[in-house]
Formats: C-alpha cells, structure tokens, sequence
C-alpha cells in the first residue's frame, strides 16, 4: 500500500459520480453479468478483481457505452443515462483504455489519439497544427520520446499502449476507465503511468482499473472490487485489505467441484519438447517462447498456466502447425512434428482445440453435425464420395458422447449455447482420434456447469490414454483439473508443480502474478 | 438495451410467425421466376410458348454454367471477375485451332479434330483459373484484384491471338476431318438444345461434389471459417486453388457453346458476363463472404435473370430500362437477403437461449427443447 494512494482517499472528497444498478448482461444463453451494483466516486481509484470471465471487462464494456446492459440502469452524477455508443459516452466524459488496443495501425499517432473528434478549424478542416501539438504536449507528459508523426504499426506494443492511453487523457474524461492498461508496458512505463493516474485523480477524476498483476492493482487503488461469474461478491476500501483477501474473494469455491478422476500412473511419453524456441509475432526481437523442454504422457492432463502473455497461446498455436518454431524439436510418439502442415499433425495424432472458438474453432455456417465431422471427413469417404449413413453415425455417436445438447445434428451450430459449441470443438477434435489433445483456454465463456462437464470429458479421454495438455489462466482450474501444473512465465517454464500438494497461493506467486517478496504476510 | 431482452422471449411466442416469413424469404427467387413468369405470360401472348422457353433457357444456360463455376469460388469466399474474358479466350483457341495451324517451317497446316479443338480451348480455361489460384494462394493477392487482372490479361490475350478480329466459319469441312464443333452450341437432343443439357449436367455434377464429397464440403468450410477450416486439417490452400480452376472450366465450356453456336469466335465475346454469374449466384441467396449457397439457388438466379432479360425484349422494353431493372432486381435480391439472415440470427440466439434453459445440472445427454 503507497502513502499517496492513501492521502488521496483521505483528501477528496468521495461523491459518486457514476453508479451501475441492477445491471445484466446477457451474450445469447451465457450470463455475463448478473444484476451488479457497481459505484465510481470522483479522485478515487477504483480496481476491479476477478478471474478470466468474471465479468469485469463486460462492465466496463457497457460502462463505456461499447455494449447496453440487457437489464438494469446506469446513474451519472444521479441521472439515468443510456449510453448509445462510446462516442456518446466520451461526450460524457467517459472514455476507456481498451485491453485489446483499438488503434488503427496505418495512421499516425497524432491521427489516432484525435480520431472520432478532431480539432477543426473554422468548423470544416482538420487543424493539424493543433492537433500536432496537442499529441506532443500528451506524449511529453507520459514520457514517451516519440513523433506525433509517428506511424502507430511502426511501435512496439507497449508504446501501442501508451498511444491509447494517451488517447483517453486527450479527451478530457472525468471518468477514465482503464482496462489493463500495464499488460505490455515495461517497468518504467508502468511507472508514469501510476504518475499520471495520481496526477489525475488530485485532479478529481475518477478512475476504475483492471488488471490481472494483484500486486501492482493494489499498489493504485483506493477501493477493491472482486467480481465472480458475473456477480460482485465483495467490495472494501483498498487500505483495510491485503492479497490474501482478494486471491480467496477471487476465486471462490466454485472452482472447487471441478475435481474429475485422474491417473496416478502415466505410460509413455506422448510428446516431447525440447529447447523450444517461438519468436513472438507482434516483435519479432522477442521470444514469446524462450527454451522451453516438457514431456507430456499417455494418461496425463498437464495445465499450463500463466499470465496473459506467458507464451501459452504461441506455443500451443506452434505446436499445432500454425506457426513456426524458431528452434527446438517437438516430436510426437518419437515422430518429429517438424516441418509438417497441420493436416499432416492432425494425421499424426495432434489437434489442437483453439483459444478463440467463435475465430478459430467453429465454422459458423455449418450445421453441428458438419462441425463435429469437419476434421475427420475423409475417414467417412470412399473413394471420393462421403458415405451418408457413416457420417450420421460418427455425428449421433459424438453428440452422445461429449453430451452436446442439440435440438438436431441438422441445427446451426450458432443456435448452441457457448458450452455446447465448444463440446461440439473438442468433439471435432476427438473425432480424429488424437494421440496428444492440445486445448487453450477450454472452458473461456463457459459457465460453471458446463466447465465441471467439459474437464470431466478431458478426464475420461485422459484416462484413455490420452495425452491432454491445456492452458488456462484460472488458478482453480489448474489445481483442480490437473495431473502437473506447468507454471510458464516470460516464455519458460517457471516451475512445475503437483497439484495435490499446491496452494493457491503457491501457484500465483510462481507465475509472478504477485510479487514474491514482502508478501510472506499473505499466506 | 433493447437488443437482446426480445429474441430471449422470442421462441415459444414468435415461432409460427417467423417461419412463415423465413420460408417466404427462403423461396423468394422461386417466387421471383413465378411472378415474372405470370407477369410476363399477360403482358405478352409469346412468351410462354415451347419454343420461347426453350429460347430462353438456352440464354440462361449460359450464364448458368458460368454461374456454376462462380458458385464454387463464391463458396469459397472469393470472388472471380475473369471469367467474361476466360469465355472470350476459349472461343477464340477454339476458333484459331479449326481455322488450322499454319506451320511455316513445314507449310503445312494443321486441322486438330474438334475433340483436340475442345480439349485445348477447356484446358486455357483451366490454366486461366489456375493462374487466378496461384496468384491468390502463393502471392497473397485479394481475389478481387487477382482476377481483375486475369480479366484483362485474359482478354488481352485473345485479341493478340487474333489479331483483334473474328474468326468465322468454325464448322470445319469433312476434307479436313474437323466438322461437328457447331453441334455443341447448335445441336438438339430430344428436341433440347445442347447448352441446356450441357447446364442440366453441370448442376448435378455441382451439386453432388458439394453435397456429397469432401471436397464440396471442404469448400464450404473454407468459405465459412478458413482459419477454423485449416485447424481441422483442411488443405485450404488446395481447396482454393481448384475452385478457381473449377470456375475457368466452366467459363471455358461456356465459351465453346457460343463460339459453336454463332460458328465463329470473337474476340470480344463474353464482356461483363461475370458480372451476370456474379448476380444469379447473389440472387440464389449466396453470401459474398462465403461458406453459404447452394445449386438450386444458382439455377433459380440464372433463370430469374434470364427471363427478366428476355421478358422485357418481348415487351418491349427499352434497353436502357432493362439495365436499370436488372440492377434494381440484384439489390433487392440482396436486401432480402439480408432480412432473411436477420430472421436466421435471431431464431438462433433465441434457440441458444431455450438450449441453456433447458439445460439441466444432470446431463441427460441429448435433450430435446422442452419448450413447446
């Protein structure tokens, strides 16, 4: 806890200035957000916990006018407001920092940040010198030693970042919502920004923050929030709590009933890694993946967790075909994975159930049956002809078998609801009857049932025999659902643990997503 | 606010009214032809007669096979605008190899046999849509700017080899052993022209390599997700090369039955027709960004064109009218399209819903919506 952050509190005086009351938020069948009482007050930092899906983002979403609540009433300065769009919102003074970056890479900073609202000069052209200056001004105040000329695809991500933060000063918000706003920055530049955040808050605006390093949320906030599956389940000023407070408001118990069977006794090595290298695709001067070595074996369920950024994604993406390996070797039941096309892995044995199931996993046109047999379509073909009455069968078996529930084989694949479009991906998975199931991030959107449903079906196949590695970033997932957590951070491995015999606690602090020293306190 | 609260009651309470009009909407193009078949038969005492029909059918067969072709490629998600010069190019290969090859070094001319005439002028065509898949798999060109290229490459060509004129008298003498060509356009079987047969063909070939094989479904996943279409193992890069190959075959065949017909090869023949399989294929409910169309919708599309085109030279359209017209019919196409797609959407989410809903803690496996 900083001293600043403290007399802040203590020296503003704390009017609400926005309030969310009652507020859902509904995406089809799923429920994002389930009737949350939320307040920001005026010079105060207000940090929002939760894990992946909790609910956060969604909020700050519909606090942003990005999405409309499906029920409930947003209050500013005690007036109900709907929020048509975010450029109704900026004109309120709400402006938001977004996770992913908005930015439109082939423009300039200085177009970017005026983007939407730009400076005119008798009302009809852009005054470029205004503006010009304005983004030097912005620039020079977060520390940044950039042109406002400068190209914004020819900046790293972190000075991405910056742009879009300062983007949001640009506007003048009284309510500056900011939604992991550090997650590319380095050290230094986390730094300016808490800088500018104190500055803003002496200043009287109000600020709601996220972000996924507990540690460095606390060190800003004046008020925590915790949210879980949708639903705030507590709220205290940030002085009267510590980590251990958030980590257990955080993560509930929910989580806790996840427990499928397990082996105890593995076969052979299913897959090998060795010294992988993977070159990180938005800087190609980093490694997302930096010498990474790991055996996975018949029979295991290995989690590999880490933080947004550890390297999860790139090395599973890798690992399936779709990217290339800068060094290493991965073989496949001795056979090296190498060179070979996805098709060929997916021949092999190796499929990969991706992160993005609505990007990478479904073909939204097609039916469910067609989804579940798209990967393994030959093997109902003869000659050059689909043999009907084989596909049938292969469809009414896996519908049976993974449980997706289907009003008919026939039915869109978007009439499903979040959890059973993504029995119907590791469905089309199994279908190929794999060697090594790769999933990343399985049960994201997925609500609790369908995540218990989704692990139990990766611990029956497990089981089986086969090899399952899967990345998550809930800690409750990892100990629960799990023979060996691999702690991945930085693009290594960290640490691996059992899960039998780990803490909470142990594995946060593996993954550096708090702090190791003075935290002794916490446990 | 408003957006989601309606489709989750949507299900049990809008059920029977949605699908009255989905199914309006579904059959729009076959009400189209309907309706101006009806309109077309008061306003004028020939058109529906035996002998127009079968007039008729014959414009729209060509447009149909050119239409099948594009269908692939739309599938796909991509798009083909070579297809107008590839029919132009194939005639006049056509036309240069029955007028006989002047070999100076020997002084003899050369009369390949119509079937070596039809093989040379289906594998240019072929070659021109391979050239289109290449430039679109390997180089990373937009199909859009691909073929817009091909287009003129294509056409270019065929003036060259001409020499910008045409070639008449494709029917061959029997002293040089290349008659029959004119029987592919020209020729009736069972009183039907060949080009309709050639269409009939065509669709059921189509619709069984869609239906039916892994290829026709390979290209519908491509078209509808092609990054979940490459996870799953899809060789979508050869998935994409053959449609475009597919979509030169066809326009080459399309560019035998005109030459064949008229006996003579223009150079210029089949300007802007890809722009009229671009709209039969639009019209049958395909969606421009892929993974959604089908035959029937192509056929009917072709034959809504076709007998617009020609209903309103039978009453007499201006030209000038007819083009504005036939505009007006695509857009509409389109809009109607669209609404449909609305319709879809919300029925879906609205299903989604009554899944989840129905979904109980115990897994009974499949179960059926409970709501009724």
């Amino acid at each position: 806890m900083t001293a600043s952050a403290g007399v802040v509190t203590g020296a503003v005086n704390t009017d609400v200035v926005m309030r969310a009351v009652g507020i859902t938020k509904n995406y089809g069948p799923t429920q994002a957000l389930k009737g949350v009482d939320f307040e920001i007050r005026r010079g105060t930092v207000t940090v929002l916990f939760g894990e992946n899906g909790a609910g956060k983002s969604t909020l700050m979403k519909i606090l942003s006018g990005v999405e409309t609540p499906s029920a409930g009433v947003l209050e500013l300065d005690g007036e109900p407001v709907a929020l048509r769009s975010t450029v109704d919102a900026v004109d309120r003074g709400i402006a938001i920092i977004h996770q992913e970056l908005s930015l439109a890479p082939n423009l300039s900073i200085r177009d970017n940040i005026f983007m939407g609202r730009e400076v005119r000069s008798n009302g009809i052209f852009v005054d470029y010198k205004a503006e010009t200056t304005k983004t030097a001004e912005l620039l020079r105040h977060l520390e940044e030693d950039l042109g406002p000329k400068t190209l914004v695809g020819d900046l790293r991500v972190g000075q991405q970042q910056v742009v879009e933060i300062a983007r949001a000063l640009a506007g003048e918000a009284r309510v500056l919502i900011m939604d992991e706003p550090t997650s590319a920055l380095s050290g230094s530049e986390v730094e300016v920004l808490f800088r500018v955040i104190r500055e803003l808050t002496a200043a009287g605006v109000a600020i709601v923050y996220i972000s996924h390093h507990l540690e460095e949320a606390l060190e800003i906030a004046d008020h925590a929030v915790v949210f879980r599956d949708g639903a705030l389940v507590a709220k205290a000023p940030a002085a009267e709590i510590d980590l251990a407070w958030i980590i257990s408001n955080m993560v509930g118990r929910s989580a806790d009933d996840l427990s499928p069977d397990l082996l105890d006794e593995f076969g052979e090595v299913a897959l090998r890694l060795t010294d992988i290298k993977i070159a990180d695709s938005s800087n190609p001067a980093r490694l997302a993946v930096d010498g990474l070595s790991l055996d996975v074996r018949r029979g295991e369920m290995v989690c590999l967790y880490g933080l947004m950024g550890a390297g999860r994604t790139e090395l599973l993406e890798a690992l399936a075909g779709r990217t290339p390996l800068l060094a290493g070797s991965a073989e496949l039941e001795g056979k090296s994975l190498g060179s070979r096309s996805i098709a060929e892995r997916v021949e092999l044995g190796l499929t990969l159930v991706p992160e993005d199931r609505q990007r990478d996993g479904l073909v939204q046109t097609m039916s469910v049956g067609e989804n579940l047999t798209l990967a393994s379509l030959l093997s109902y073909a003869r000659r050059v002809f689909l043999s009907g009455k084989q596909e049938k069968d292969a469809v009414d078996r896996e519908i049976r078998d993974v449980r997706v529930k289907t009003s008919s084989p026939t039915a869109s694949i978007t009439s499903l609801s979040g959890g059973n479009q993504q029995k119907v991906v590791i469905g089309k998975a199994l279908l190929t009857d794999p060697r090594v199931l790769l999933l990343d991030e399985p049960t994201r959107g997925i609500d609790v049932g369908a995540k218990a449903e989704i692990f139990a079906l990766m611990a029956r196949e497990s089981r089986k025999g086969l090899a399952v590695l899967y990345a998550t970033s809930e800690v409750g997932e990892a100990l629960s659902a799990s023979t060996r957590i691999v702690v991945m951070s930085k693009g290594r491995i960290v640490a691996q643990l059992d899960p039998r015999t780990t803490t909470r606690e142990e594995v946060m602090v593996a993954s550096g997503e708090t702090v190791d020293e003075g935290n002794g306190d916490a446990r | 606010m408003s957006a989601t609260t309606p489709t989750a009651k949507a299900p049990k309470f809008d059920r029977s009214k949605v699908d009255i009009g989905s199914i309006l909407l579904e059959g729009r193009a076959f009400i189209a032809l309907i309706v101006l078949i009806i309109l077309f038969s008061f306003l004028s005492d020939s058109f529906l007669t035996v002998g127009n029909l079968i007039t008729m059918t014959k414009h729209v067969a060509m447009n149909a096979i050119l239409a099948i072709g594009m269908l692939f490629v739309i599938l796909k998600g991509g798009i083909d605008l070579s297809v107008g010069s590839t029919v132009g190019l194939s005639g006049v290969v056509a036309g240069v190899l029955l007028q006989g090859l002047q070999i100076d070094s020997l002084n003899v001319v050369l009369y390949p046999a119509v079937w070596v005439v039809v093989l040379c002028s289906l594998l240019i065509g072929t070659l021109v849509g391979f050239v289109n898949g290449i430039l679109v798999t390997k180089f990373n060109v937009a199909p859009f700017i691909a073929t817009l290229g091909m287009l003129y490459v294509a056409r270019g060509a065929a003036l060259l080899i001409s020499n910008g004129s045409t070639y008449p008298r494709l029917a061959g003498t029997p002293e040089n052993g290349n008659t029959g060509f004119g029987l592919i356009g020209g020729g009736r079987l069972l009183g039907i022209p060949m080009a309709i047969w050639i269409m009939v063909v065509f669709a059921i070939i189509a619709l069984v390599v869609l239906r039916a094989t892994p290829f026709g479904r390979w290209v519908y996943a491509t078209g509808g997700n092609e990054r979940a279409a490459e996870l799953a193992g899809i060789p979508v890069r050869k998935v994409k090369l053959r449609v475009y190959m597919i979509s030169g075959f066809c326009a080459a065949v399309a560019g035998l039955i005109i030459s064949s017909e008229l006996t003579a090869a223009a150079p210029q023949t089949g300007e802007s027709f890809e722009l009229n399989a671009i709209a039969a294929v639009v019209i049958g409910g395909a969606a421009l960004t892929g993974g959604r169309g089908n035959i029937r919708g192509v056929l009917l599309g072709a034959f809504v064109i076709g007998f617009l085109s020609d209903g309103l030279v039978i009453i007499g359209v201006s030209t000038f009218w007819q083009i504005t017209i036939k505009g007006a019919v695509i857009v509409l196409a389109v809009v109607l399209d669209q609404a449909q797609q609305r319709f879809k959407r919300s029925k879906n989410a609205a299903l989604a819903v009554a899944s989840k809903a129905s979904a109980t803690p115990e897994n009974s496996g499949i179960t059926e919506p409970s709501a009724k």
